[in-house]
């Protein structure tokens, strides 16, 4: 476990305004300094509480050096976000600063896109298949997968708000968290699972009950998919698809 | 589709395309919810989801992973939704334009947001000697102009999408000589190979995913014919 050294107290509607501007972080995302005008936007309302007040020499030093370049996963930013706030409310050297805030980079965006889009995504969304498979309404299936997906979205945020607030610069050792170690081959192995057993159903309800070519077309999706995986995703299927399922709509309007 | 319709699903379609990454990436913007939003709104969810399923099955395929270009679900699902969610009756060649429909938004969006982050770098580049005293005003104005330029996008693109596939659809709907199983049983088909290739892009890296896999085929198989 990391260890905690008591810090300046954050309160409670500061850390509701940094969970707020969190759910904004990429809205000014660019190739030239990432996500890193969202870092200072977000840590914004933490630097409020520096000697000097918003406008003071400290306030503009801090949200100058967190409005640079950053990039990160936007979910485990939240990490940063806390971290970096916690460090300049402590009055850090801002030089140990700069380099804690460049050094955070890498991890957190590997971890956040293992986590959450290559496992978490998928998997909530294969789960949603699943109950669409199972002949669920549209508002069931929809609830399901939002209510799944954003208890995991939001928790992730306030826990990395939290352990970054609480360890400041030293929030490095929270990174190896079971969750955030274990968690994409669980979920991996998990949605493989549920991948088997959303797509004969989600198939079978598409096809509207047509059961006399439910049996057929299965076998024909399992040939095509073993030969599409021997791509080994080096290509987007989902181009390639939409020219086939144009030329099929062309045929079927011109014959 | 008169105008109060149009603008309510321009509305839905900026709200939806603004959740891919700006504000607030709760995955209102996947094809399973969006289609069905937005096919609801026109009056049938059922369609909608109909819809959503078969496009998140493409959908799968596709991670929006930091820099690189992914397609953009958000507004695009608005546009299908909206041209199934206004008919009637749901066919197969329906069913199968408002796919394309979806897919094609979907790659034509995700070239806008590449735009836009250029966009986003020059307003940024602009204002840089301000950024670099700590200017609260201009940190906070990017990130809101961003935001806004992204609910704009999202607008626009949903407009322009159904102007462009609203006409095609009802054409391709007076011509459609495909039976409905053949064109069903066509869609359902590329959809469930493109969903078997991302089930493997996916999951192919963590060992064993395979056989969690197979099992899950044979869970599958039981369900389908209990």
């Amino acid at each position: 476990m990391a260890m905690t050294v008591p810090g300046p107290v954050v309160p409670v509607p500061t850390r509701a305004a940094i969970l707020l501007r969190m759910l904004a972080i990429q809205g000014a995302w660019n190739y030239e300094t990432l996500v890193g005008n969202g870092i200072g936007f977000t840590v914004e309302p933490a630097l409020r509480l520096l000697p000097g007040g918003v406008g003071g020499e400290a306030y503009c030093e801090a949200l100058a050096r967190q409005s640079q370049y950053f990039n990160a996963h936007p979910y485990t930013a939240a990490v940063a976000v806390g971290a970096l706030a916690r460090s300049e409310l402590d009055q850090e050297d801002p030089v140990r600063i700069v380099r804690f805030r460049t050094a955070l980079c890498g991890p957190l965006g590997g971890i956040g896109d293992r986590l959450v889009w290559a496992a978490w995504l998928p998997f909530c969304a294969l789960l949603a298949l699943l109950v669409f498979g199972l002949g669920a309404g549209a508002w069931v299936t929809v609830i399901v997968f939002l209510g799944v997906y954003n208890v995991g979205h939001i928790a992730l945020r306030i826990w990395g708000l939290e352990v970054g607030l609480r360890h400041g610069m030293r929030v490095a050792q929270s990174l190896g968290h079971p969750v955030l170690r274990n968690g994409p081959q669980v979920l991996s192995r998990a949605g493989a699972l549920l991948a088997g057993v959303a797509m004969p159903l989600a198939i079978q309800r598409s096809l509207a009950d047509d059961g006399r070519l439910l049996v057929a077309l299965l076998l024909v999706i399992g040939a095509g998919g073993l030969a599409v995986s021997r791509l080994r995703g080096r290509y987007e299927l989902w181009k390639w698809s939409l020219g086939v399922l144009a030329v099929i709509a062309l045929y079927s309007v011109l014959r | 589709m008169n105008v109060p319709d149009l603008a309510i699903i321009g509305i839905l379609g900026a709200v939806l395309g603004l959740d891919v990454v700006g504000f607030p990436q709760a995955m209102l913007s996947r094809p399973l919810v969006a289609c069905t939003l937005s096919g609801a709104l026109l009056g049938s969810a059922p369609f909608g989801l109909m819809l959503g399923a078969l496009v998140e099955f493409f959908a799968l395929e596709t991670l929006p992973v930091g820099a690189s270009r992914y397609p953009e679900w958000g507004s695009s699902s608005a546009v299908g939704g909206a041209l199934v969610g206004s008919q009637p009756t749901l066919s197969a060649g329906g069913l199968l334009i408002a796919v394309v429909a979806t897919l094609a938004m979907a790659w034509i969006g995700g070239w806008s947001m590449v735009q836009l982050r250029r966009l986003n770098a020059v307003w940024a580049r602009n204002r840089h000697a301000a950024i670099a005293r700590g200017s609260r005003s201009v940190v906070v104005g990017l990130q809101l102009y961003g935001l806004t330029a992204d609910l704009l996008r999202g607008f626009a693109l949903t407009i322009l999408g159904i102007a462009a596939f609203a006409p095609l659809y009802a054409r391709a709907m007076a011509e459609w000589g495909l039976g409905e199983s053949t064109a069903r049983s066509l869609l359902v088909g590329v959809a469930g190979i493109t969903a078997a290739g991302a089930v493997y892009k996916v999951f192919h890296g963590t060992a064993h995913t395979r056989w969690y896999f197979v099992a899950g085929l044979a869970l599958g198989a039981v369900l389908l014919w209990r």
